[in-house]
């Protein structure tokens, strides 16, 4: 029975969602998040087991989302039979780590939390195996690398786990930078990223010069990823975390994805000398290396680790020989070493869990307590070390046969059965030593615990794993025969070589190889046993690890302090430099295309154009008299007298709104005059908290020359870019306009769009986009504005009343008729009344703008700044307390709900096949009021509308209530010395929380 | 016409840029207006100067005298966000004469 092809993004997807639900379960459930992350992996081997029927004999089964058409790329889904097997083992070991892990982790953990990772992890990995294209893969792969350093940091109370994290995380993350670069070498050469292009394509790769940097960049992040020379060192650190999480990561699966990318371009890049030399140099290196390291290793999981290093150098050499038949062995011995070392890693853990230690000195003669476990460990062991019989054997002979054959006649080739002798012989003797000084000996007397078996629902996941050695190594050809074959078939197509596995093959070379391994081993362990058993030693005679660590630790020193020396030296901290160079910067490049022109065109910069000048009219020329003079004095006045300078600045900003009127942009003229006003409310609120800034001693004593000289500096610059601006404005006016998209819009604004108005059309329809953009910034700044002033600490000089409220007061306690707080009362007695009675005009106002917004000037936005003016101004007119002991303005309810209403105005549009934001419109015939034209558009336009308000009115309220706070906070002398230091618990707390308001 | 508005422009850019370049926050608050002032003015200059051409669409309107839209448009969105900047600006400048205990844009007294 096959499933089909549908199914496959459902194996990748599902553990994501799972994995989202679990991380909202309680920290205590830890059965019902094992549960959840056990069906979920069950569901996964499922899928897996039920497709197989599409996989064999070089079958593919293809499922393919459209994801940028536009460049080519597509979210391909791809299952032939050797990413089959890669799911299997994916899906196989997750359940029955799963199993462990629900007994292996402590109550106290936040156990949810760990499921989650794990599932998200299995997801990725899936996701990784299913990619049919290298640009998906590469976004699998990344993603299993910050699972990784997840799991890794797991216990991040522990130092060794943070640290070990972000080594594997730099490392991994490093490599996955360099396969990026190769990916896009390959897609750029090959011009596509799907698999199976990118394999019919390699005719093309080959030929290319770019062969050999694509190469070494791929290669890169395999290696990184599956910790093979000199990127190994990540791997040991890793094994601060869980052990479920090596047993399955660090062992069974993630190490594995750069030996599934080197199988997957095997049929691309094998036969090249780069690939040959490179992939067979690293693993024969990390063969012999991780196999001495783990020999004298002391912790029971740094053994497995260097174990797992050497073994997957021998995986990587057997690529690197690039005949099908070392490939054959290659992904028979990944299967292998999958099992085996998973088992072996739940063994530690069960040791770790019983005993209360993983350091071999203290272990002896478990065997007498736990002689069930020691059993299985035994085994498994020994399918390490290739004992006959067990499954590690096979693949290990395999592996012999192939360094034993003629390849190339290189050096390397002859070289290869004695090293890889040598190599095997370690792998025995650290074998023979797990197994001799755990199990075996006198018993062990100072153990943290007193040990005993395990539970045993712990133990099966053991049993079966050991279960699966012990019939791959007797029964080979009957058990994996047929899914090797079909992995085989995957990599090397139909003319792959007919292989049968057998268990017995007379006695070849190979196995007189294996006996010789076997003996040097045994006989190297009993030569080293006193070293190796003695609790005394310190040092460790292979010192490459702690120099990879070393040099790791010494790089990133390095980095971080050379990008504090380029901050320091191409950087400030300081803004008056910063803007002057992007003033300058920015002049420069204005300046530079005519600088450029006028030198190679002799004569031709900046000119003027011809087009005939509108006539100037005498208001016009007042206005701008005005303005400019408004602008001038803003500028000489900001530094001392604000005041004078923020109202110069309106008068400033009311010529560019008469200018808007003038010339044909109603819209503009709206909006600049509202925000206008909005902004100056603005200022004038924060003004009450910026003391006044007088001249002081300092400031006289400053050199005169230096002030006057900067000044000066800064002037010229202004001038320049000014004369600049005015200059570039003027050419451009005096030609003739090109025609670009505005026609688009005019023509099709009032059809399209529903509307009349140009402009608003462009915001509300063809531009959606940008004014979604747009609010949100505005929505986010509000919320930015409101947490801000929550904490804020007034300048001390201006806590308290301010003059003209003292002189009030002083003025009421000096009259006996007169309570103090009268006069502040009476103040602007009419004006206030006014302002009071125009809230409901402002506020028809308001709609008005709005409900014209999409024929005539006006607009959502324009109506919700007007909106927030109303309630703004009965905030000036009656004071904070009074209004908001009458009306509820819930700020963030209107932006929640204004954002909400523009999402769903665009979302909407996904239920009619249209993209996000499409909009429709129709003319309705209501009786009375006659032709209403409705368009989804104006609805956008409504979420704008809420939002402005909520915003607006958020600024300024949160700006307004810190009077009611500094009043709550008592202006006493005490209290101000106290508050330069540390604020009062009541400073601390807001006044009137906004935030709970929102929340009704 | 153009010319006066190239001479606006000049002057609001000149002012807002000297201001933007001074040490006091508030000088930095009201040069940043100014210049956003300066900027709206060019984007809608980019369109070209037309007078009586409102972009809308009433009976009997001929689209070919319209003043160009698109720099409108662009304008409305840059008034909405020099907004929103002078609103964190200001708050950011309360806090850190608060915090820093002066107005200097680098919370310190030095230099002009």
């Amino acid at each position: 029975m096959t499933i089909a092809a549908t199914y496959l993004p459902v194996l990748a997807l599902l553990p994501f969602v799972v994995g989202m639900v679990v991380a909202f379960l309680p920290r205590h459930a830890r059965n019902a998040a094992a549960a959840l992350a056990g069906a979920t992996a069950l569901a996964g081997l499922l899928i897996t087991v039920l497709s197989y029927g599409g996989v064999t004999e070089g079958a593919v089964l293809r499922q393919t989302w459209s994801w940028l058409p536009d460049l080519g790329l597509e979210l391909t889904w791809r299952l032939d039979g050797l990413s089959w097997l890669f799911a299997l083992l994916v899906t196989g070991i997750g359940a029955l780590v799963v199993l462990y892990a629900r007994y292996y982790m402590a109550a106290e953990d936040p156990v949810p939390r760990f499921f989650s990772y794990l599932l998200s992890f299995m997801g990725s990995m899936l996701g990784l195996v299913l990619s049919g294209n290298l640009i998906q893969l590469l976004f699998f792969w990344e993603l299993t690398s910050l699972l990784s350093f997840l799991l890794i940091g797991y216990w991040h109370h522990n130092e060794n786990a943070r640290d070990g994290a972000r080594m594997a995380l730099t490392v991994t993350g490093f490599g996955g930078f360099l396969l990026l670069v190769g990916v896009l070498i390959v897609g750029h050469v090959v011009g596509s990223f799907d698999i199976d292009a990118v394999i019919a394509g390699r005719d093309a790769l080959m030929a290319s010069p770019l062969v050999t940097p694509a190469i070494l960049c791929l290669l890169a992040g395999a290696f990184a990823k599956s910790a093979q020379f000199p990127l190994h060192f990540w791997l040991p650190h890793a094994m601060a975390a869980p052990t479920p999480v090596s047993a399955y990561l660090h062992s069974a699966t993630m190490v594995k994805a750069g030996i599934y990318l080197m199988m997957r371009l095997w049929p691309v890049m094998a036969g090249n000398d780069t690939w040959y030399y490179v992939v067979s140099l690293a693993g024969l290196v990390t063969f012999l290396l991780g196999g001495i390291a783990a020999t004298f290793q002391y912790d029971l999981k740094g053994i497995l680790a260097y174990s797992t290093i050497s073994h997957l150098g021998l995986i990587t050499l057997l690529l690197g020989l690039s005949t099908p038949a070392a490939a054959v062995a290659a992904i028979f011995h990944t299967l292998n070493h999958a099992t085996f070392k998973a088992s072996l890693f739940m063994a530690a853990g069960v040791i770790d869990h019983e005993t209360g230690t993983r350091d071999i000195r203290r272990l002896s003669g478990l065997l007498r307590h736990m002689p069930y476990t020691g059993t299985l460990a035994i085994v498994a062991a020994g399918a390490m070390g290739g004992v006959p019989l067990l499954n590690g054997f096979i693949s290990k002979e395999m592996f012999l046969t192939e360094t034993l054959a003629f390849h190339t006649g290189s050096l390397l080739d002859r070289l290869l059965p004695l090293i890889a002798t040598v190599g095997s012989a370690f792998s025995v003797l650290y074998s023979v030593r797990f197994i001799h000084q755990v199990f075996f000996g006198p018993e062990a007397t100072d153990l943290p615990r007193k040990p005993h078996e395990p539970v045993s629902w712990m133990r099966l996941p053991i049993e079966l794993l050991v279960l699966i050695c012990l019939v791959v190594g007797i029964i080979p050809n009957l058990s994996v025969g047929p899914l090797l074959r079909s992995a085989v078939v995957a990599v090397l197509g139909t003319e792959a070589p007919r292989f049968h596995l057998e268990l017995w093959h007379g006695f070849t070379p190979a196995f007189m190889l294996s006996l010789v391994a076997m003996a040097l081993g045994a006989g190297l362990y009993f030569a080293l046993y006193r070293r190796l058993a003695n609790r005394e030693t310190r040092d460790r005679p292979w010192a490459g690890r702690v120099r990879a660590r070393r040099i790791f630790d010494g790089a990133m020193t390095g980095l971080f302090a050379g990008a504090g020396f380029i901050t320091r030296l191409a950087g400030t901290v300081r803004l008056q430099p910063q803007l002057f160079l992007i003033v300058l910067a920015a002049v420069v490049a204005g300046a530079a295309p005519f600088a450029y022109h006028a030198v190679t065109q002799a004569g031709a910069g900046l000119t003027l154009g011809t087009r005939p000048l509108t006539p100037v009219s005498l208001p016009f020329i007042v206005v701008w008299a005005f303005g400019i003079a408004s602008a001038a004095g803003a500028a000489i006045l900001a530094k001392f007298h604000r005041l004078a300078a923020l109202i110069l600045t309106g008068g400033a900003g009311l010529a560019v709104c008469l200018t808007f009127v003038w010339l044909s942009a109603p819209d503009l003229a709206v909006t600049q005059l509202l925000v206008e006003i909005v902004t100056t409310v603005l200022l004038l609120l924060g003004l009450r908290w910026l003391p006044a800034r007088v001249a002081t001693k300092e400031d006289l004593e400053r050199s005169r020359a230096v002030v006057v000289a900067r000044r000066g500096r800064d002037l010229v610059l202004a001038l320049i870019a000014g004369g600049g601006m005015a200059t570039l404005a003027l050419a451009a006016m005096t030609r003739p306009r090109v025609g670009g998209i505005a026609e688009f819009f005019t023509a099709n604004a009032l059809e399209g769009g529903g509307g009349r108005n140009v402009v608003n059309v462009i915001l509300v329809d063809f531009r959606g986009f940008d004014t979604m953009g747009e609010i949100t910034v505005l929505a986010i700044v509000a919320l930015t504005v409101f947490a801000l002033l929550r904490r804020f600490r007034p300048a001390r000089e201006v806590v308290g009343s301010t003059r003209q409220q003292r002189r009030q007061d002083a003025y009421d306690e000096a009259r006996s008729d007169r309570e103090v707080g009268d006069t502040a009362r009476d103040y602007l007695f009419v004006p206030r009344i006014v302002m009071h009675l125009l809230f409901p005009v402002i506020t028809l106002f308001a709609i008005h703008l709005f409900l014209r917004g999409h024929n005539a000037p006006g607009g959502g936005f324009a109506a919700g700044v007007a909106m927030a003016t109303a309630f703004i101004i009965q905030y000036m007119a009656r004071g904070t307390r009074w209004v908001e002991e009458r009306l509820r303005v819930l700020p963030l309810i209107w932006i929640g709900t204004g954002l909400l209403v523009a999402a769903f105005t665009g979302i909407g549009a996904w239920f009619f096949g249209r993209p996000f934001l499409t909009s429709a419109h129709d003319h309705l015939h209501v009786p009375l009021i006659g032709e209403v034209s409705l368009a989804s558009a104006s609805l956008f336009d409504l979420g704008v509308f809420a939002l402005v308000i909520g915003a607006t009115v958020l600024m300024l309220i949160a700006l307004a209530h810190q009077t009611i706070r500094s009043a709550r906070t008592g202006p006493s002398a005490q209290d101000l010395e106290g508050a330069t230091s540390a604020p009062s618990p009541a400073a601390a707390e807001p006044a009137v929380k906004l935030g709970e308001a929102g929340g009704d | 016409m153009e010319i006066v508005v190239a001479i606006g422009i000049g002057v609001l850019a000149t002012t807002g840029v000297y201001l933007i370049l001074r040490p006091r926050t508030f000088q930095v608050i009201i040069g940043l207006s100014l210049l956003t002032y300066a900027v709206n003015l060019f984007i809608l200059a980019m369109g070209r100067l037309v007078v009586d051409g409102a972009p809308l669409l009433t009976e009997g309107a001929d689209p070919s005298t319209f003043a160009d839209p698109v720099p409108q448009s662009l304008v409305l969105t840059s008034i909405v966000i020099s907004f929103s900047m002078t609103a964190l600006f200001l708050v950011v400048l309360l806090a850190a004469r608060g915090i820093t205990g002066t107005d200097h844009v680098d919370g310190d007294g030095m230099s002009a």
